[in-house]
């Protein structure tokens, strides 16, 4: 049967004007700051910012953390689920979607409710204590993804078999866990990792109602503020996302293979 | 079944216990109690006031309208792409663009679509410039219900794309070849077989895109400060004590946010195991 490609190729016009179109205007705006020329000054007015750098490397220093905490958390957590106890297969994959279930505007409202200075973990009451409870909300945050890199990592080797071999060679769990499954999964936490940093990043809503100083509560200010910078930042924000996503992609290509023997 | 099994998942139930569900409980459970500590059904009745209820209304307005709209566009898209023997580049092309679309929102996605639909924006001015057409002076405004729905567009479509396309792989070519050599046309075969069986996973995606779309508050925030009565905005505001300044009411918001999203989650949830059947 002979198909007509007209109307593929005329949905996939439409489609590619629909999400084209904002990335070319927001980029010819940023370049527009000067009256009838061209000029980057809008991307080094940003750059040049002492607010710009340090919310950056802020949000980047928390992004890390986030997905340190992550894997410690989630690698043993998927490991014992695949190997040893599948009876809790179910509650695991439940809790690591209540992140998708809960907006983070509830999650943060939850906690300033639960660790305010009055109670028991008053976390918000030091700066320190603050950023914590930042980190371990953006691990929250990216638990889902995580999560699922790391389980969808596990199900390429063969975990059952390099367990017994470990522990044939007198191998503890610990050790197993850290010199041979998270090696040999290093491709999929990375993408786990690359994908909490593309949504922390610029997070804003739980920054903000935490006060402390991230890129995206930078954002919205200068959002507030200025005309031209916000395209700026949105095109630099765009290119972020599509790096973060072109490592997944990138990594994939190096992902190892030990599937079970079937 | 040893203690020490448990060891490893023990940090993970620990955090999820500490900081996903203890905190979001204990903020359920307050909206039951009044300011002595009893119980009450106060702040749940304190919810139906005018600004109350017309922020839920533009909400679910905007979430379902961005989520059906998402919904069908994305699976148009994602049909023409994969089915409509575009080449394999196309194919992946989309692929890449929407895992980057889908998580490209937030304060960034508000200042794109300023750039392109606010009253300086490029769009704007093409049709100013070369149609003669003020689309403001004609009814549009970003900062309203359609310019919502329109910016939440942005990542509900590709979510859309991301979520739909491993169930469109999974209709099998040989279901339409068998369709059409039993007589079928095109459209019998998307009647009877392909929108059947497509139909779990769309109903399912439909409900993760209005959850999606209903919890989301940093590109509407962006985008209009909080002149727009949207749920998550005045939360934002009432957790920032501008508003309201009634604790218990606060909490009451939440449970009305979180039981909204939960039942949309919920019907995504039964609807997807149902759907799992077919893309064995």
């Amino acid at each position: 049967m002979k198909q007509s490609r007209f109307w593929p190729w005329l949905i996939f016009a439409l489609g590619s004007l629909y999400f084209l179109l904002p990335l070319i205007a927001t980029f010819q705006f940023s370049l527009s700051i000067r009256r009838d020329t061209l000029s980057w000054d809008a991307y080094l007015n940003v750059f040049q910012a002492p607010a710009f750098q340090q919310t950056f490397s802020y949000s980047l220093v928390v992004g890390f953390a986030a997905v340190v905490v992550g894997v410690l958390i989630v690698v043993p957590a998927a490991y014992f689920v695949r190997l040893r106890a599948p009876q809790l297969r179910p509650v695991i994959e439940f809790v690591t979607l209540l992140p998708l279930i809960i907006p983070p505007i509830i999650l943060v409202f939850g906690y300033i409710r639960m660790y305010n200075s009055s109670s028991l973990i008053p976390l918000t009451n030091s700066t320190i204590g603050t950023d914590v409870l930042l980190t371990l909300a953006y691990v929250a945050l990216a638990m889902p993804y995580m999560y699922r890199a790391v389980d969808t990592g596990l199900r390429t080797i063969d975990v059952q078999t390099l367990t017994e071999a470990a522990n044939i060679l007198g191998a503890n769990t610990a050790t197993i866990l850290l010199r041979i499954i998270l090696p040999n999964i290093t491709v999929a936490v990375l993408s786990g990792a690359f994908l909490t940093l593309a949504i922390v990043v610029g997070e804003f809503t739980i920054a903000s109602l935490l006060n402390r100083p991230a890129f995206g509560v930078y954002m919205q200010n200068v959002g507030a503020n200025r005309a031209y910078e916000p395209a700026a930042l949105a095109v630099i924000s765009f290119v972020i996302t599509w790096a973060a996503m072109g490592m997944i992609q990138l990594l994939a290509r190096f992902a190892p293979r030990t599937a079970a023997r079937s | 079944m040893r203690w020490g099994d448990y060891i490893g998942v023990a940090p993970f139930l620990v955090f999820a216990i500490l900081f996903l569900i203890v905190p979001t409980a204990f903020l359920m459970a307050s909206a039951f109690v009044d300011r002595e500590g009893g119980f009450t059904l106060d702040n749940i009745a304190n919810l139906n006031t005018p600004q109350i209820l017309s922020s839920f209304w533009i909400s679910i307005r905007v979430s379902v309208a961005s989520a059906a709209i998402g919904a069908l566009v994305g699976l148009i898209f994602a049909l023409a792409v994969i089915r409509g023997r575009l080449p394999q580049a196309v194919r992946s092309t989309v692929l890449t663009f929407s895992g980057v679309a889908s998580q490209f929102a937030g304060i960034p996605l508000a200042f794109a679509f300023i750039a392109t639909l606010g009253r300086l924006g490029l769009i704007t001015w093409l049709f100013k410039t070369y149609l003669d057409l003020d689309i403001y002076r004609a009814g549009f405004n970003l900062l309203s219900f359609w310019g919502l729905t329109i910016t939440y567009c942005y990542f509900q479509i590709p979510l859309m794309i991301l979520i739909i396309a491993p169930a469109i792989d999974g209709l099998k070519k040989e279901w339409s070849e068998a369709a059409a050599t039993l007589g079928a046309t095109p459209v019998q075969f998307w009647r009877y077989v392909g929108l059947p069986v497509l139909w779990p996973n769309l109903l399912g995606t439909l409900s993760l895109l209005f959850a999606n779309a209903f919890g989301a508050i940093a590109t509407a925030y962006a985008l209009t400060g909080s002149s727009l009565n949207i749920v998550p905005i005045l939360l934002y505001a009432q957790i920032r004590g501008d508003v309201l300044n009634d604790p218990g009411l606060g909490a009451a918001l939440a449970l009305g946010m979180v039981v909204i999203a939960a039942l949309a989650n919920v019907v995504y949830l039964v609807i997807r195991t149902r759907a799992e059947r077919w893309l064995k």
